[in-house]
């Protein structure tokens, strides 16, 4: 059995085993390590892309069921949105340790293509499956305000 | 063994970088074997080799002693060399050293290793001396070329120049010929005041690759031809494998082997999903004999026992507990402290490739020489033949640096059982929470008095703790029934109590502890700053006042770390706007200081509802601002999460009753306060700030929470305390 | 507060507990051990339209076919998506961790969907410790829907009452109730959840039965 979907704009094919997470197939098969295993049941965000334009944790979806969808993962980022939420990001400091920000970013990304002008209590709806041990939420919160602030101008 | 490093470090890198000078064997293993006071730091010779590579690019890369786990350590020791070398900051790189003690030690320690929020205060001299001698090197190599006066040339963001012949050069042109020049082992340093780059907001040097998916962490090494292992635990604490079957483990397509290891059984499989199903379906069988079967329950009920005694004397002053009989009213109160998870994001994981004649690591080692000792003897080889390529670490937080080693020694075990080539070993979160070397759970007992006019006239404290440090190599830290890193923000604490006492009584536990965020200071300044709060109510002092009057003379910073919070805030009592109220609390740690008064209401789910946090920070030097901000911001948000949420409880028959982030309870977007932090401005050496943020949020909320309601918390997390 | 959970059911898991399972603590071993194969236990605990036949009172029989949908609507399985709050709870009625909020249509917040986590088939976690939740329209009942905190009575009383019952019918009700798959998944819930009591086709059939017998609320009928 093979999986054919596409991943950051390009067409792939998975021929492994198709209950291997999504995580798995992108960090050991297509070598994309930018995406992070944290705890493995959809309770930290680490792992978040975006199947199909929405946010999606990684370690919970097979790949059998990306069959015939469109992965983006970090490396995989293109367009003003991604690249206004990245500047933003390293413009605050916001990572410490890092680890959890390819996951923050997604679903940032994700949020703002949504809403384009998110209130702090969008923000606290939308992050709040992605989980900072370094607890860096304030940064997370102000770099997502830059990045629309810049978006929208 | 030095010039064995030479040649390996340095050589390998010839064909593309040059290295600036020569190493200095003798030099460098005199300063790098002990212990130094901070006076020595200041006085030990300059070694650039080892911590600078100036390369035909005119990059500067600097050689980093201490892992970055998001404590900024990169970017504080690049701004260190760069700014006595007078470069640009666009030119500066990090790397992590090789694992070589005689040159890296962590001078504070007398080991290479992180901890202790000690990166920067050991390397405050030490990297400015590598960056003043290099630049002095580079000067000598400019003035030999352009055959002009050392003293004509200037340096200045990364350029070399000469005025009166309008010459001018990037580093990398003289990098060849500077390694030729004679070192200067005692470099002038630049007057703090003229500090260009220390002390401003520069960007994280790894920024804008942990914004972009590309910084790579343990967990992202890739070797040729490497397989995946993943490992199961027994369940409970000390018990050991009676007996496995892995029939069912060995029939998952992918699974290679299984490996009996010290501490349970490891899978190796040819991938990741294969490893975990392959842990999953292993039935294994546990001897029980010397496990650790109580419950936590049952544990904290052998703890407040043993706190009615006096236990070890760690500190007396005056009439020590007698002093109590002199007191006109006094409290007692007994707290309870869990076991906490460090939980870093990225749970423990390594790549290992054993081969015949040597071995390599790539992980997140924070204790490198601890971890290395015990490599070597698992794997039977010389230190000469293990490499450790230091990653960066998805967080730590105390969780990386065990005395033991104990995870090195797993990901050896399995590197040799398989030793075919690289593993990448991988915990599964549910190991980490579930593994131990938890901040240990404790039992404080607290009785003060205070005299007619309120004055608090005698403290009695009783501790009860497992030493995580008694047995390893570590035990100094343990004399006399003392393990200092259970008493330190108790012991010594820094108030005026004419009658004063801390006991201490060393439990016997079976869960393992460790290191965790401010060690001691995680468990003491939490009873000694609420404790303090309930002897001023009884007194009707207020909280600021009550501490100001109550630091001792000599500890000026602290006192003025409390002024700068009070100032923050406003503050004229602990009453705030309607419906909030606020707290403070303060703590000398890591040779720093921190106050921080928060404000505080009454939240929907009942608990305590942290609206704003004020922090003062003394550090000393403030190498980076935004970063220290940045570690005030993340304490303070790790332990709010940590006192609120966090526990790891034992249940019965000895099993630890969380596993993942669903019941581990980490803080989250919405529960984060705002935080404003102010540092205060000073030409002292450098101290920690990694660790000193965290003790004081909890109390101050504390705190806060009793001058709103009335009630008191002293079993902690405030899930539970607050209800009790 | 887990009132499903009887000792027969511990001693059973306890027995299918083997390795990795071995770590888990009590609470836990029971809710993520108990998988699909426990159904037929289940099905007993539901009875069927015809166990209420020899009740002769029309409306008596009514309610008591009511009280027995009960067991199904009050399950755990049921009573979590269908929260008054603003956020479900999950496993047995504790909160839903991460802390997800209802959002447009009750598919989560923009950003943080239920798609975001739950897929179209359940998921079984590769710990083996139990599973996510899977359905292609994972959502959660509208407010207007909600039953957490109400008493059975009360329940009923909101299904007859199409402003709070999803615009229905009761033959609708009926129908939703027999045939809607996102019902259904209270009977296949995935690893480490108990299935609703019975079978959706046994639901339905005693829905069916208390409609025909004319819909009566527990504690209405004489």
């Amino acid at each position: 059995m093979t999986i054919e979907f596409e991943l950051n704009g390009k067409a792939v094919t998975y021929s492994g085993d198709p209950d291997t997470p999504l995580l798995w197939a992108l960090r050991d098969d297509f070598g994309l390590k930018g995406t992070k295993y944290g705890c493995g049941v959809a309770q930290c965000g680490a792992c978040t892309v975006h199947v199909d334009g929405m946010n999606r944790r990684a370690c919970v979806a097979p790949v059998s069921s990306m069959e015939g969808r469109s992965v983006t993962s970090i490396e995989g980022l293109t367009g003003a949105v991604a690249e206004a939420v990245q500047g933003a990001w390293v413009a605050l400091n916001v990572p410490q340790c890092g680890y959890c920000q390819s996951g923050q970013i997604m679903s940032a990304i994700g949020l703002l293509g949504l809403i384009e002008d998110p209130s702090d209590a969008d923000i606290d709806a939308a992050m709040a499956g992605n989980i900072c041990r370094c607890v860096t939420y304030g940064r997370i919160r102000s770099a997502i305000l830059q990045a629309a602030q810049k978006v929208k101008a | 063994m030095t010039s064995h490093l030479t040649r390996r470090s340095f050589l390998a890198r010839a064909g593309t970088e040059l290295v600036i000078a020569v190493v200095l064997p003798s030099l460098a293993r005199a300063q790098a074997i002990r212990r130094m006071t901070p006076a020595e730091m200041r006085e030990a010779p300059a070694a650039p080799s080892a911590f600078l590579r100036i390369g035909e690019d005119d990059s500067v890369t600097v050689i980093s002693k201490h892992i970055e786990f998001g404590q900024g350590t990169f970017t504080g020791l690049a701004m260190l060399a760069a700014e006595e070398l007078d470069a640009d900051w666009s030119q500066m790189r990090v790397e992590a050293a090789p694992s070589e003690v005689t040159l890296y030690a962590n001078l504070n320690m007398g080991m290479q290793g992180t901890g202790g929020s000690s990166a920067m205060a050991n390397s405050y001299y030490q990297m400015r001396k590598a960056g003043a001698a290099a630049r002095s090197m580079l000067v000598a190599a400019a003035a030999q070329e352009w055959n002009v006066q050392v003293k004509e040339i200037l340096v200045e963001r990364g350029v070399i120049s000469h005025a009166a012949s309008g010459r001018s050069s990037g580093f990398g042109a003289f990098a060849t010929l500077a390694a030729t020049m004679p070192l200067m082992l005692q470099p002038d340093l630049k007057d703090p005041e003229t500090f260009r780059l220390i002390g401003t907001d520069l960007p994280r040097i790894d920024g804008d690759e942990k914004s972009t998916g590309k910084a790579v962490y343990s967990i992202d090494v890739e070797r040729e031809n490497m397989v995946q292992s993943a490992v199961l635990h027994p369940p409970v604490f000390g018990a050991t494998l009676k007996q496995l079957d892995a029939a069912a483990a060995d029939a998952i397509p992918g699974v290679l082997a299984t490996v009996q290891l010290d501490r349970g059984v490891g899978v190796i499989a040819q991938t990741r999903f294969a490893a975990q199903r392959g842990v999953a379906a292993l039935q294994a069988d546990w001897d029980m004999s010397a496990a650790e079967t109580r419950s936590s329950e049952e544990m904290f009920r052998t703890y407040a026992e043993a706190t009615k005694t006096p236990g070890a004397d760690t500190e007396t002053r005056g009439l020590g507990a007698k002093g109590l009989e002199g007191t006109v009213r006094q409290v007692e109160a007994e707290y309870r402290f869990p076991f906490l998870a460090h939980a870093p994001m990225e749970p423990m994981g390594a790549v290992v490739d054993v081969q015949s004649e040597k071995a390599e690591f790539w992980m997140g080692s924070q204790l490198v020489t601890r971890d290395k000792t015990e490599i070597v003897k698992v794997l039977g080889m010389q230190p000469e033949q293990v490499d450790i390529h230091t990653m960066f670490a998805g967080g730590s937080f105390g969780r990386l640096g065990t005395p033991d080693a104990e995870f090195a020694a797993e990901v050896a075990a399995i590197g040799k059982a398989w030793g075919k080539g690289p593993v990448k070993h991988l915990w599964s979160r549910e190991n980490d929470i579930r593994g131990g070397r938890y901040r240990p759970m404790s039992v404080h007992r607290l009785r003060g008095g205070i005299d007619e006019k309120g004055n608090v006239t005698a403290w009695d404290q009783v501790i009860a703790i497992q030493s995580f440090l008694k047995g390893t190599a570590f035990d100094g830290a343990v004399r006399n029934g003392v393990d200092r890193s259970a008493v330190e923000g108790a012991r010594g604490v820094a108030y005026d109590i004419p009658n004063f006492h801390v006991g201490l009584h060393l439990m016997e536990n079976g869960v393992t502890g460790n290191f965790w965020r401010s060690v001691g200071s995680s468990h003491t300044c939490f009873a000694v700053e609420t404790f303090l709060d309930e002897l001023f109510a009884l007194g009707g002092v207020d909280p600021v006042q009550g501490r100001l009057s109550l630091i001792s003379d000599e500890e000026t910073r602290l006192r003025n770390v409390l002024e700068r919070a009070a100032d923050m805030a406003d503050w004229s009592g602990v009453e705030g706007k309607p419906g909030r109220a606020l707290g403070v609390a303060i703590v000398k740690c890591f040779r720093s200081y921190v106050a921080e008064i928060v404000e505080v209401s009454r939240g929907e789910d009942s608990l305590p509802k942290v609206h704003k946090v004020w922090c003062a920070v003394d550090c000393g030097v403030a190498i980076n601002p935004d970063v220290i901000r940045a570690q005030m911001e993340g304490g303070i948000g790790f332990a709010l999460g940590a006192a609120m949420y966090s526990e790891i409880t034992i249940g019965a028959g000895g099993r630890p009753e969380q596993g993942n982030f669903d019941l581990f309870r980490s803080i989250r977007m919405s529960e984060m306060p705002e935080i404003e932090v102010s540092i205060v401005k000073s030409t002292a050496d450098p101290t920690g700030v990694g660790e000193p943020g965290v003790p004081p949020i909890a109390p101050a909320v504390a705190n806060a929470w009793r001058a709103l309601t009335g009630k008191s918390i002293r079993t902690l997390p405030f899930s539970r305390g607050v209800m009790a | 507060m887990r009132p499903w959970i009887n000792r027969r059911v511990i001693t059973t898991t306890a027995f299918v507990l083997a390795g990795a399972f071995a770590y888990i603590n009590l609470d836990y071993s029971i809710a993520y051990s108990l998988g699909g194969k426990m159904v037929d236990r289940h099905e007993e605990r539901l009875r069927g339209p015809e166990a209420f036949s020899d009740i002769p009172d029309n409306a008596e029989r009514s309610e008591a076919l009511f009280r027995e949908m009960g067991k199904v609507i009050e399950s755990p399985r049921c009573m979590n998506c269908h929260p008054k709050a603003d956020s479900p709870t999950q496993r047995e009625g504790r909160p839903h961790t991460p802390p997800v909020t209802r959002g447009v249509g009750g598919m989560g917040a923009e950003g943080l969907q239920c798609s975001t986590c739950h897929g179209e088939e359940n998921v079984t976690f590769t710990n083996g410790e139990g599973s996510i939740p899977g359905h292609p329209a994972w959502h959660l009942a509208p407010a207007t829907m909600a039953w957490q905190g109400s008493s059975l009575k009360g329940i009923c009383e909101q299904l007859r009452d199409p402003e709070r019952n999803g615009d229905r019918s009761l033959d609708e009700l009926v129908e939703h109730n027999s045939e809607d798959t996102l019902v259904g998944w209270a009977w296949t819930p995935g690893v480490g959840r108990e299935p609703a009591p019975g079978t959706q086709e046994l639901f339905g059939a005693l829905t069916r039965a208390w409609v025909d017998s004319g819909a009566v609320c527990p504690g209405t009928a004489g």
